[in-house]
């Protein structure tokens, strides 16, 4: 069911990601690619790095060793002849406005209400006119079944209400790349199922995704590919029903067998 | 479930009565009469010279003086701030230039009495006998003479705003830092520019820890500026002093100068109520989500 186009050129390209916190080294060397259209959903034990990694790719951490592309840019970076050169803090924020970020706390602005969430960054970043991008907005809200909504404030809504404004702000930027750090797991768990099958309708639509997640039932359903991360590397990927149903390295087995209940 | 009769009924929360708190009332009709009593002694008390109160109330040079300490207030409190919040952003900022260049300043201007900055800027021609605006071992580009420069009015702003600045500089920091980290980093998530997500996302946020301590500092500048009588600025105190060393009514004027104190200190805080409500926005239960009607602008 791979949507990626084969031989197309990736959407992300992560090369040897080595990144420390002082003494403690959490990516150990991660290559991944991931294809334009691609969902992959990472799965690991808590503290194995896979939200570090996440937020590497769009440089809310730098790395130490490697390289990140995202779109054909390096990230955070710029090749001048044979010199690498540090981007400016203004050339980073302008690489960031491609890629959608949807956060485990939502971090929606609390003194906005859910349409001025949306609204903000394509009138503010991207410079869209108002109307358009209210229009836009109110569109995406519908999308996320949540119109009626509009002029409610973030502590007004439940979390999974909240979750899927923050999926609208994200998406109303139009990015190229989505990243979902545990959209669900500060979520009540009746309130699950409504953000994933929000997350499931824009797999299909052929947004490229990375989703950090522990729910394996969407990894089964909706992913392409599976990638398994333990300790800083990459453990195991693949399809999901490789990976999930038929798992090769020891590690993914033990990982895996504390949800088979949940399965 | 129904309930409608028997003790379901009488239990039913919705017909409860507030038994009468008499212990209160009685507290409350004795603080009354003590206050009543109090406020009938001070009317009848000629000592306070009623009268010669009513007399100098709305007299031009008070008026005058009052207008004076209002707009000292106002131009002090308003450069105060901005300056605090540049200070405020240079000092949490990762430079560290900028960060001990803020320190410094709020370290001196913190660490000395605003009489003595006060009396400083009015004298600064001593020590300073001209301005220079000029780089650094090189050529003059300017020159001014500093008596020029320093009346009173520019000493008492100058004073009085640079003091207000290093405490607003601490009070704007402290609201800035009461804001989630997740917020900042949803800004940067989002490409937004620092300047940007400070006005759109932070300051807004930070408001809220802002505005009680700064109705605090704005309350306590009405009262400081009565200190630039010191160097002849003609505020309100000044004004009734200048009464009384001829009337020798020094009560009464001091009066005429409290009241007018306090009806300011009054009406601001009211203002400061409306604000606080304003950035209070967004917390639950100020509005119903499900009762405001969406309004979208068409496209055009
Ligand atoms: N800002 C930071 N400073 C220091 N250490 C950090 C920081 N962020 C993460 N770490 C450390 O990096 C390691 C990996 O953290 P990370 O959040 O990436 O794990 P994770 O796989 O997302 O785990 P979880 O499933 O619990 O979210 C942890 O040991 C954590 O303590
Ligand atoms: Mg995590």
């Amino acid at each position: 069911m791979s949507k990626a186009a084969e031989g197309a050129a990736p959407m992300v390209r992560a090369r040897n990601v080595h990144k420390s916190f002082g003494p403690n080294e959490v990516l150990k060397g991660i290559d991944l690619d991931v294809a334009p259209g691609e969902v992959v959903v990472v799965l690991g034990p808590s503290g194995s790095g896979k939200s570090t990694f996440l937020r590497c790719i769009n440089h809310l951490e730098s790395i130490q060793r490697g390289f990140i592309e995202v779109d054909g840019e390096q990230i955070g970076y710029a090749l001048r002849g044979t010199r690498l050169n540090r981007l400016s803090d203004h050339a980073i924020a302008v690489q960031r406005r491609k890629i959608g970020m949807v956060f485990q706390q939502f971090n929606l602005y609390p003194h906005m209400t859910a349409l001025e969430n949306v609204v903000e960054a394509p009138i503010g970043v991207h410079g869209q006119p108002r109307a358009e991008a209210q229009a836009n907005a109110m569109e995406l809200l519908a999308r996320v079944g949540l119109a009626e909504k509009a002029n409610a404030y973030p502590r007004q809504l439940s979390g999974g209400q909240q979750q899927r404004v923050a999926i609208a702000r994200a998406l109303a930027i139009r990015p190229k790349l989505m990243l979902f750090d545990e959209p669900t797991s500060a979520l009540d768990p009746e309130l699950v199922g409504e953000v994933l099958s929000v997350m499931r309708d824009l797999a299909k639509q052929g947004l490229t995704m990375i989703v950090v997640t522990h729910e394996i039932g969407f990894a089964r359903e909706a992913a392409d590919r599976v990638v398994f991360m333990d300790g800083g590397v990459v453990v195991e990927q693949g399809p999901p029903q490789d990976v999930l149903g038929n798992p090769q390295h020891p590690r993914t087995r033990l990982f895996l067998s504390r949800f088979i209940e949940k399965v | 479930m129904e309930i409608s009769s028997g003790e379901a009924a009488l239990r039913d929360v919705a017909n409860a009565h507030q038994p009468p708190a008499w212990g209160r009332w009685l507290l409350w009709a004795f603080v009354l009469a003590v206050a009543a009593n109090f406020a009938w002694i001070v009317a009848h008390n000629p000592h306070f010279g009623w009268p010669i109160v009513g007399q100098w109330f709305t007299e031009a040079s008070i008026l005058r003086g009052l207008g004076v300490t209002l707009g000292l207030t106002v131009v002090a409190m308003t450069l105060g701030t901005a300056l605090g919040l540049v200070l405020a952003i240079a000092r949490m900022s990762k430079d560290r230039l900028f960060g001990s260049l803020s320190g410094l300043f709020i370290w001196f201007f913190r660490g000395t009495p605003l009489l003595v900055q006060l009396i400083f800027w009015y004298n600064l021609s001593t020590l300073f006998p001209e301005i220079v605006l000029k780089i650094p071992f090189g050529p003059v580009l300017a020159s001014w003479n500093t008596n020029d420069l320093i009346t009173p009015m520019t000493a008492a702003i100058a004073g009085l705003s640079l003091n207000e600045a290093a405490y607003m500089a601490e009070i704007i920091r402290g609201g800035l830092l009461s804001v989630d980290k997740g917020q900042v980093e949803a800004t940067d998530a989002f490409g937004m520019t620092r300047a940007r997500a400070l006005r759109r996302v932070i300051i807004p946020q930070a408001m809220r820890s802002i505005v009680p301590p700064t109705g605090n500092q704005l309350i306590s500048m009405i009262k400081a500026t009565s200190l630039v009588s010191v160097i002849a600025m003609a505020d309100l105190l000044y004004s009734v002093q200048n009464v009384y060393n001829r009337t020798f009514e020094v009560i009464p004027m001091l009066m005429v100068a409290v009241i007018w104190y306090l009806i300011i200190t009054s009406i601001l805080n009211i203002v400061q109520g409306f604000i606080e409500r304003y950035y209070a926005r967004g917390e639950r239960g100020t509005v119903s989500a499900d009762k405001v009607p969406v309004r979208v602008e068409e496209p055009a």
